[in-house]
């Protein structure tokens, strides 16, 4: 849709973007980085400059860290979301449409995971630990719970978000309700499941360094936790700056997808 | 074999949140057969949905009884097409495909599907864009998306809920017409919902006032100036003859009264 010249200045507020600025706000914070750590206004040792980070992440790369390379770190890290995020998906879903078609469902549920959505993962951490020991399973649990919530609820709201009419059309045409259900509630809810996906993602990734707190031998947040230990403030800023990446990289891939996959959203 | 639709005695009541009860229609009697065009005609909250829905089966009346060709209606099904007024579309579905969706429903297979769907979307005129995103379409070509769609399971007789009702006055005049050619072609009955005096002169073969609280038939009267569109076929000669005029005076002020 072309740009109307002359912007409503009395419609929604701050329609549209500033590109240039979007990109010299990230050029500014490298700057300031630099500037900071060059002229040592604050000592190298809090903040160590943009180019020991980058020496470091070379060296990290080539393995110079315990655990392994930067990348065996980073695979561990994306495993274990990737892995929480699929269960996620593969339970939260259903069980955020079946609480959104059925009272009886989401008036069980609903309670459960009402309560525990809002908890801070480290709160439970510790009975994470106790109840599923400090190996694999216990991170993936801890993770599944982050991301389970959020996307059981879009999927739930994705049900409410079919229209009536569209609903009623359906049954004139000799729908069965197991029609509706596949033809109509779904591809009706699919837009919020995505969104669901998006914000389980973006939950899963900043629940990771929780999640490798305990006795994990590799995997970013390890990484970084263990580097705090040894006040190697470089090593920090390089996991931060690579959760940072693949998180945001995660982020625009499932932008991609429902550009792709849900283009009337918004629009009907 | 000719059909027909018989409302007798229809009653519907709501519980109201608060618990209280509402009565939407009160006692209405009216039958259709085949090549009969039927509008109702009244304010809001004049029961008129309520009539339409009881009518495509989405509910059940308190009193009295929906039949169609002799059968009382039990819910909703394909031998009752329903248009709404706007949001009944699928837009993850194309044109076309928002067309084919009772066919597909009934097992049909997609080739024959197909062919029927351009078949129905010519009788609209969009058979030149079958494949396009029906979000992409402006309000009155998705609305004969929507009339297509409902006539593309052949049913008995088409329901149409204010299906002008979102439209600017130009679309709406030649949409119309458009419903009285596709009427007059396929013969079927047609239960016609508006609050437009005009639109509601101009299109039934008969014509039921509704007054609100609860909604009654105030005023029936058969009509014959959507024959004359379809013999002539100059709408605004046709609205703007004094037989139109006077009668759509008369009307205005049976709708009047009934809200006095």
């Amino acid at each position: 849709m072309p740009k109307p010249s002359t912007p409503d200045q009395f419609g929604p507020p701050a329609a549209g973007n500033l590109p240039w600025l979007t990109a010299s706000s990230g050029l500014l914070l490298l700057a300031l980085w630099w500037l900071a750590s060059e002229f040592h206004w604050v000592p190298p040792l809090f903040l160590p400059g943009p180019r020991q980070v980058f020496q470091t992440f070379l060296s990290l790369s080539g393995g110079d860290v315990t655990g392994g390379t930067l990348a065996e770190h980073a695979l561990a890290s994306l495993g274990r979301v990737a892995g929480a995020f699929i269960l996620a998906a593969l339970t939260a879903i259903p069980i955020g449409l079946s609480m959104g078609v059925s009272k009886l469902v989401r008036s069980t549920l609903d309670p459960v995971i009402e309560f525990y959505r809002p908890l801070p993962p480290l709160a439970y951490l510790p009975l994470t630990v106790i109840w599923f020991g400090i190996g694999e399973s216990q991170k993936l649990v801890l993770l599944y719970l982050a991301i389970f919530a959020p996307l059981a609820l879009s999927a739930r709201a994705g049900v409410r978000s079919v229209a009536v009419e569209q609903l009623h059309a359906a049954y004139s045409m000799g729908a069965s309700r197991a029609q509706v259900f596949l033809h109509v509630i779904l591809p009706a809810a699919l837009p919020d499941i995505l969104t669901g996906m998006r914000i389980g993602l973006g939950f899963g990734w900043s629940t990771l360094v929780a999640a490798e707190m305990v006795a994990a031998q590799q995997g970013l947040g390890q990484m970084v936790l263990n580097a705090s230990s040894f006040l190697r403030t470089d090593i920090m800023l390089v996991g931060i700056v690579v959760i940072g990446v693949i998180a945001t990289s995660f982020d625009l891939a499932m932008r991609w997808l429902e550009y792709r996959l849900v283009p009337w959203k918004g629009r009907a | 074999m000719a059909n027909t639709l018989d409302v007798k005695d229809l009653s519907v009541r709501f519980t109201g949140p608060d618990g209280s009860e509402v009565q939407a229609l009160g006692g209405v009697s009216f039958s259709m057969s085949d090549g009969q065009f039927w509008v109702a005609l009244g304010a809001s909250g004049c029961g008129k949905t309520t009539m339409l829905n009881s009518i495509a089966g989405f509910l059940r009346p308190s009193f009295g009884e929906v039949s169609l060709n002799g059968k009382p209606i039990q819910g909703p099904g394909a031998d009752r097409g329903v248009v709404f007024q706007k949001h009944a579309l699928f837009p993850w579905l194309n044109v076309a495909e928002n067309v084919e969706f009772a066919l597909r429903m009934r097992g049909v297979a997609k080739k024959e599907r197909r062919e029927r769907a351009l078949e129905t979307l010519s009788l609209v005129g969009l058979q030149d864009f079958a494949g396009h995103p029906v979000y992409q379409l402006s309000g009155g070509m998705q609305q004969r998306v929507g009339v297509a769609r409902a006539l593309a399971s052949d049913p008995d007789v088409l329901l149409m809920d204010e299906p002008l009702g979102a439209l600017d006055a130009f679309t709406r005049e030649s949409m119309q017409e458009l419903l009285l050619k596709i009427w007059d072609k396929t013969r079927k009955m047609v239960f016609f919902i508006t609050h437009s005096v005009e639109e509601a002169v101009f299109l039934g073969s008969h014509l039921l006032v509704f007054s609100p609280r609860p909604g009654r038939i105030v005023h029936r009267a058969e009509l014959d100036f959507c024959r004359r569109f379809l013999d002539q076929g100059d709408a605004r000669a046709v609205k703007s003859h004094p037989d139109f005029i006077r009668v759509r005076e008369d009307v205005l002020r049976a709708v009047h009264v009934s809200h006095a």
